[in-house]
């Protein structure tokens, strides 16, 4: 399994939940039509690069990052704003896209080498305050960033809603510009994945592991630490801002709710541990229970909340209330972290195998 | 770290005065640019009392770190909880909080904060039982154990309190301001400042002349040594996270009073700072919060009056600037 790079998912459960997720991914806009499910699809999509990504740097290489969201905002707003400044063409979006890589870049090789150096620990705590800074920029600067409105676009011809690729409709469905953006996301977010599990299965990832597992006898060995682990950040900014630039092409819209929040750098990180952390293909269990969960969960806690309040309870209602989902997974957030570190991942691999 | 280092560390240290001294060279420094005494002392008196708000706050989150080797995360969830238990006080006595009597004013305020430090200490207690006791001495796990907590946190506020920001009046004799020659400064201001010295004050003398305060210095400095003498580190380690606990919970009262109104998103708009501040001054050590933090407030207010766009990522540059100077803050702590 080349294509794999020699890591395929082990387990047979682990195995057909994936083919199943891929499959139905793959799928989605003739199994599912619709434009709200096509749209959990995507973000799915977005999120299994985001959330893959975020993993090199936290389950490989054992660094915490509050940063990865503004790299995710850094892609979005590039893209974003290039096409809106001008005008909807394959060479702004290539500009933007360009131009978002390189800031990402250059961000992430400042953070490293500038706090990587000191302690693993003051690297959680200066991510948090740059990326807290740059969210408050990007919402001030309005001239630039459309301020909290954000900005609307228009993306290129062949991926607008109007676009048809052929007259008629295929097995239902009309292949239009949202049919081919969401294959165009979907494939991209293929390539990228495989790349990383490329990356994370050479002899720079097992460099990575190595740090994680003992950082002073990795550089005992002779690796510099301080290089490799900048070099993860940069690897996995760059991941998290092709993520959103394919989150800015799918909503033709960039705003700080949807690419720079807190909110969603929380959400990542419940992702990477629900998943499982130190595999990549947690990420892709992560993403797709996560967002099936915002998405569906909260009209079945809806229905718990209204039950509750029919049978008079005291505060169950408030706490099954639809908004409150979040508690639940940061419940199950919290006990993965203590007795399943490998989340979903490590508890379907059979036992027997080693953990990598 | 080094042993090296605790060896030099052993007899009495002269404390450092230059870093000390570095909110006052911002302040000489700003001073030429503001122009105007009066609008220099507003912006300066206003700069301290947020300082000693966030010092309030942070010092809470140093000692636990310095003490216990925990970063907290969830410390933004106590300085939420402080902010909404102020609510729990002053919305039934809102008689009090009117009331034409500086007395009751002031009792109405003081029962506030206390009870916001009281409800946090105890909450301390569950929080360190149920998710920080699990995961002592593992960096990675104790960060995402207390993210996670602090996010089960932060919603049953919500569930608890709703949604929608809750307004929170000042007691009567704290409005308006005072006129110093032709400055203004907010009464509520100077209350804050005096309470956030008190709390200075209070904790310098805990860690310096109790017998609690020796041990909590010799648990920072060498954990083993201290239990190998036959104290109950565990249990220290608890009072230390209560304590802390209560002081974001006071902090975020504070604050509560100061903005007027009460929501959930405080907690983590603070945790940041707090980071800020306790990097600045040297992750555990309480004197360099102490000098951080009003670092931090001034500069911000400065920079809000000279360069307002500045002023967004003034905190940022301050921290790159300190710790270009000093890479381990300005009071680095022997033995982290």
């Amino acid at each position: 399994m080349n294509v794999l790079s020699g890591d395929p998912p082990r387990g047979r459960a682990l195995q057909i939940l994936l083919i199943l997720i891929i499959l139905a991914l793959a799928a989605a806009p003739f199994l599912f039509p619709g434009a709200r499910a096509l749209n959990v699809a995507s973000k799915i999509c977005v999120m299994i690069l985001l959330v893959a990504s975020y993993d090199l740097l936290l389950g490989y290489t054992g660094i915490v990052s509050f940063a990865h969201v503004m790299f995710f905002g850094v892609g979005a707003y590039g893209v974003g704003l290039a096409l809106y400044g001008m005008g909807a063409s394959w060479g702004a979006l290539a500009l933007g896209l360009v131009a978002a890589l390189a800031l990402s870049l250059a961000l992430a090789l400042a953070i490293g080498l500038f706090s990587l150096r000191v302690q693993s620990i003051s690297f959680a705590m200066v991510t948090l305050a740059v990326a807290y800074a740059f969210n408050v920029l990007a919402s001030q600067l309005s001239w630039l960033t459309g301020g909290e409105d954000g900005r609307s676009f228009k993306v290129p011809e062949v991926l607008q809603p109007g676009f048809r690729l052929v007259e008629g409709k295929v097995f239902g469905v009309a292949l239009n510009g949202r049919l081919i953006t969401y294959y165009l996301v979907l494939v991209v977010v293929a390539a990228a994945f495989l790349v990383l599990l490329r990356i994370v299965n050479s002899p720079f990832g097992r460099v990575l592991q190595a740090i994680r597992e003992n950082p002073f006898r990795a550089e005992a060995l002779g690796y510099r630490t301080v290089f490799h682990r900048t070099l993860a950040t940069c690897i996995s900014a760059s991941g998290a801002t092709l993520a959103g630039a394919l989150s800015a092409l799918w909503l033709r819209y960039v705003g700080p709710d949807t690419a720079l929040s807190f909110s969603i750098q929380v959400d990542v990180l419940v992702m990477v541990v629900v998943g499982g952390m130190g595999s990549l293909y947690g990420a892709i269990l992560g993403a797709a229970l996560f967002v099936f969960a915002e998405s569906y969960l909260q009209a079945v806690m809806g229905a718990l909340s209204q039950a509750a309040a029919e049978a008079s309870l005291p505060l169950l209602p408030a706490l099954f209330h639809p908004d409150r989902w979040l508690m639940w997974l940061g419940l199950a957030f919290v006990l993965a972290v203590y007795f399943a570190p490998t989340g979903i991942v490590g508890a379907l691999k059979p036992s027997g195998a080693k953990a990598n | 770290m080094s042993a090296v280092d605790a060896g030099g560390a052993l007899p009495r240290r002269s404390m450092e005065i230059l870093p000390a001294l570095t909110p006052v060279v911002v302040a000489l420094v700003a001073a030429p640019f503001i122009g105007s005494l009066s609008t220099f002392v507003t912006l300066t008196a206003a700069g301290l009392a947020m300082g000693m708000m966030i010092f309030t706050m942070a010092s809470g989150l140093t000692l636990v770190f310095g003490m216990m080797d925990v970063l907290n995360f969830g410390h933004g969830a106590f300085i939420a909880l402080g902010a909404y238990a102020a609510t729990l006080v002053l919305l039934p006595l809102a008689n009090w909080s009117s009331a034409d009597s500086v007395s009751l004013n002031l009792a109405v305020f003081l029962l506030a904060v206390i009870v916001a430090a009281l409800m946090c200490g105890v909450f301390g207690w569950v929080f360190e039982r149920l998710i920080v006791k699990p995961v002592y001495g593992q960096h990675l796990k104790q960060i995402l154990a207390t993210i996670g907590g602090s996010i089960i946190a932060e919603q049953l506020l919500y569930a608890l309190f709703g949604p929608a920001q809750i307004p929170l009046a000042l007691p009567k004799t704290f409005e308006g301001s005072l006129i110093v020659g032709e400055a203004a400064i907010e009464k509520y201001r100077v209350l804050a400042t005096l309470v956030g010295l008190v709390v200075f004050a209070g904790e310098m003398l805990i860690l310096n002349r109790t017998k609690i305060g020796l041990l909590i210095r010799a648990g920072v400095e060498n954990r083993e040594m201290v239990e190998a003498l036959g104290y109950r580190v565990d249990r220290l380690f608890v009072g230390v996270f209560m304590a802390g606990s209560a002081l974001a919970g006071l902090g975020g009262a504070m604050m509560a009073f100061y903005r007027g109104q009460v929501h959930a998103t405080i907690g983590g708009e603070f945790l940041v700072l707090c980071f800020i501040v306790i990097i600045i001054g040297g992750l555990g050590s309480v004197g360099g919060s102490f000098v951080a933090s009003i670092l931090v407030a001034l500069i911000a207010n400065y920079a809000g009056f000279l360069a307002p766009k500045l002023a967004l990522v003034s905190n940022i540059l301050a921290m790159v600037a300190v710790l270009l100077w000093r890479p381990r803050g300005l009071y680095p702590v022997s033995g982290r």
